[in-house]
């Protein structure tokens, strides 16, 4: 360091004679340059021996734990008038629980591509399972990027939001009614941001079909196809808003599901269409989100999906037509009322809209053979309160009253925890 | 589609400036902007009145950050929880890191309060040292011989206008300096207490020493408790002054200065904090005669 001091000094002085002829302010800037580039290699950390090593990416880990107190029995948990998702829409077990604790991996893997992946470990052994895998276009241009790999698709507004940013501590009922949770689906996706002031985005995405609503075809070409926009602007210097529309189009075949009631196998072929809307609205004094601000989230999804349903598939193998239109729709606000303390209302509503089943029309079989899908309009109130001592820790007390199960209604209560280690990615908006 | 035409037709961003400019943060905006004059467009994506830390990656932002052909942050880490996501949804590839496009001011000033050791139980430290560089009129010179070139290189046809343009700051800038320096004298040595250290450049400039912060760690609001030990603190040894930014929440600031009796006085994080900070030039007149009040 010394060393490079003095070839500086030196440096300058065999410079300062040719510069002789020029005022002395260019001799002092001339200095003056030099010492700061100095300056700046001196906090250059020292060059590192284990330069492979240099080049990790950002590793981060989720943990979170939750202990829940149910009325109602949570191997008994289904969503009345709708179709069976067969996914992970139950809530926690009772009493204490370890939720899945997330891996992420993220690092620019060269001048054009950024990759990330994100795994969640299953409390239980029963492995490990990769919610996000992708690659991301860096060095596009004119608004373009293009995503590949396993990602969350763009369906509505909180799907594509890791459950640890989640405001609440389970998803909105639409996402488990309509998605199976969270619709997460290996393929490519395509963005465009439109060149205005106010921002718009169109996209689309070409899938496999992995899960629900799909059935992981095995064919070639692209099992589900979504379509997105997104149309957002500031009102003022303390508002946010941004509104989006999807739609999701897929085909399953032999899509199968277990009735839950009456512990019937039954199966649907067809085509399945889902739209959704979403809002979301964030305000903070002139921006300032360090004491209060305040968040105001909405979705509106709607289903139709028509083709023929089989009747114990393995059995007796009884098909005819199915059709349905169905919708359902949440609107949540979270306050944040002093520095790390938020409080927060949820309500849900579903609607099991008209549901036509050739079986029971026809007269082979009756509705008390599909009780699951017998009208019903399920809802939810969920309030919650939480404390986070910093942006990496979050504790969680939220209570909810779940009307999904017909006549039963189930009083949760979940106490939760959050933390986040090591790198931590940016939230969208 | 018939939106979508409405849309492009109405809302274009305007195209007649040579130079889009998106500013981290208002110092970079009203420095890019004397250096630029009518040759660039300025925007900033926050203002003196928010933390700079914490910006929602709203979606205008992702238009604006679309549209700009050169990106000024302070960096060091700053910006992490939201500028990189700005970066990776607008789609533009003319201003990634590592491009011509992309600036990170604090990479060009040497940063204090660089940690030896990182552990988040120290709360929110920046691995690449205090990122507030903008509170010490040198670091904002150094920054702009940097951003002149910038500039001149991703808009050589107007070179010579942002280099004259930059000679005559950066004149006008020492001279402001050494009239600042020799205003601020009576500071030197005055020990003060700041609520975040945002401030930490400027006291190191003018000589001050910082004997406590609000926060009982970097990002962490205050707590009772911890203000309570300032108290007691200041009874044994009392600060002169109890400083906070212009984004900061002054409840904490004002507990302390009525049971020690120290006055608190608001400074403007940035340009734009306050009435007087219109620009970089006003923004330390105003910095200097606020610290300075107290002690007359």
């Amino acid at each position: 360091m010394y060393r490079n001091l003095w070839c500086a000094a030196a440096l300058a002085a065999a410079v300062l004679p040719a510069q002789a002829q020029d005022p002395a302010r260019e001799e002092v800037k001339i200095l003056q340059q030099r010492v700061d580039e100095l300056e700046r290699r001196m906090q250059e950390p020292p060059a590192r021996q284990q330069s492979e090593n240099a080049f990790n990416p950002a590793v981060s880990a989720i943990l979170n734990g939750v202990y829940s107190n149910l009325s109602q029995d949570p191997n008994t948990y289904r969503i009345n008038g709708f179709v069976p998702t067969m996914g992970d829409v139950a809530p926690p077990r009772r009493g204490f629980s370890l939720g899945e604790s997330e891996l992420g991996i993220s690092a620019n893997v060269d001048h054009l591509f950024r990759g990330t992946m994100i795994a969640a470990i299953q409390p239980d052994g029963s492995g490990v399972e990769i919610e996000e895998a992708y690659l991301q276009t860096l060095a596009l241009s004119r608004g373009f990027s293009v995503k590949a790999g396993r990602f969350f698709s763009a369906v509505g507004y909180q799907n594509q939001i890791h459950a640890h940013a989640w405001d609440f501590t389970d998803q909105p009922l639409v996402m488990k009614a309509f998605l199976g949770g969270q619709l997460n689906d290996d393929g490519v996706q395509v963005k465009w941001v439109a060149p205005t002031e106010l921002y718009l985005d169109l996209g689309a995405e070409f899938t496999r079909g992995r899960g629900f609503p799909a059935s992981d075809p095995n064919k070639n070409g692209a099992g589900a196809v979504n379509g997105f926009a997104h149309l957002g602007g500031d009102l003022g210097a303390s508002l946010a808003w941004q509104t989006g529309l999807s739609y999701h189009v897929t085909s399953p075949r032999d899509r199968a599901y277990e009735d839950p009631q009456s512990g019937a196998s039954n199966s649907f072929t067809g085509s399945s269409k889902l739209w959704a809307a979403s809002g979301v609205l964030k305000w903070a004094p002139e921006g300032n989100t360090t004491v209060t601000n305040f968040k105001l989230q909405g979705e509106y999804f709607r289903r139709k999906e028509s083709g023929d349903l089989t009747f114990d598939p393995a059995g007796v193998a009884l098909t005819d037509g199915y059709a349905s239109r169905q919708s359902g729709w949440y609107l949540q606000g979270v306050y944040q009322f002093m520095p790390q303390w938020r409080v927060g209302y949820r309500y849900d509503q579903l609607d099991s809209g008209s549901t036509s089943i050739g079986l029971v029309d026809s007269g082979a079989l009756t509705a008390a053979d599909f009780p699951v899908l017998a009208g019903y309009k399920p809802k939810r109130h969920a309030a919650m309160v939480d404390w986070s001592p910093s942006e990496f820790s979050r504790v969680r007390l939220q209570f909810a009253r779940d009307d999904s199960r017909q006549g039963q209604p189930d009083n949760q209560v979940f106490l939760q925890y959050i933390v986040s280690l090591g790198a931590h990615g940016a939230h969208t908006f | 589609m018939r939106l979508l035409l409405f849309l492009l037709a109405f809302a274009s961003v305007p195209a007649f400036a040579a130079v889009n400019v998106f500013a981290c943060e208002p110092e970079w905006a009203s420095l890019a902007q004397e250096l630029g004059g009518d040759k660039v467009s300025v925007v900033s994506a926050t203002t003196a009145r928010q933390d700079p830390h914490h910006i929602e990656a709203r979606p205008s932002l992702i238009a604006r950050m679309r549209a700009a052909d050169l990106v000024v942050c302070s960096g060091s880490e700053l910006e992490i929880g939201w500028l990189p996501l700005l970066l990776t949804q607008s789609g533009n590839g003319r201003v990634q890191p590592g491009s011509p496009g992309y600036l990170e001011a604090s990479r060009y000033v040497l940063r204090l309060e660089v940690p030896t050791a990182l552990d988040r139980s120290m709360g929110d430290v920046h691995p690449g040292g205090n990122p507030h560089i903008q509170t010490d009129p040198r670091n904002i010179a150094k920054v702009a011989r940097v951003l002149a070139e910038r500039l001149a290189q991703l808009d050589a046809a107007n070179a010579a206008s942002y280099r004259s343009r930059a000679d005559s700051f950066d004149k006008r800038w020492a001279e402001a300096i050494a009239r600042w320096e020799k205003q601020a004298a009576p500071l030197k040595g005055v020990p003060l207490v700041q609520h975040h250290k945002g401030f930490t450049y400027l006291i190191a400039w003018l000589g001050m020493r910082e004997v406590g912060n609000l926060e009982p760690k970097p990002g962490i609001p205050p707590t009772t408790s911890h203000l309570v030990e300032l108290v007691d603190q200041m009874k044994q040894a009392p600060a002169k002054v109890i400083v906070y930014s212009s984004y900061d929440d002054p409840k904490a600031a004002q507990f302390l200065s009525q049971r020690s009796g120290i006055p608190n006085v608001m400074l403007p994080f940035t340009v734009g904090g306050s009435d007087r900070a219109k620009d970089l030039f006003g923004y330390f007149d105003d910095l200097l005669a606020r610290l300075l009040a107290p002690l007359q």
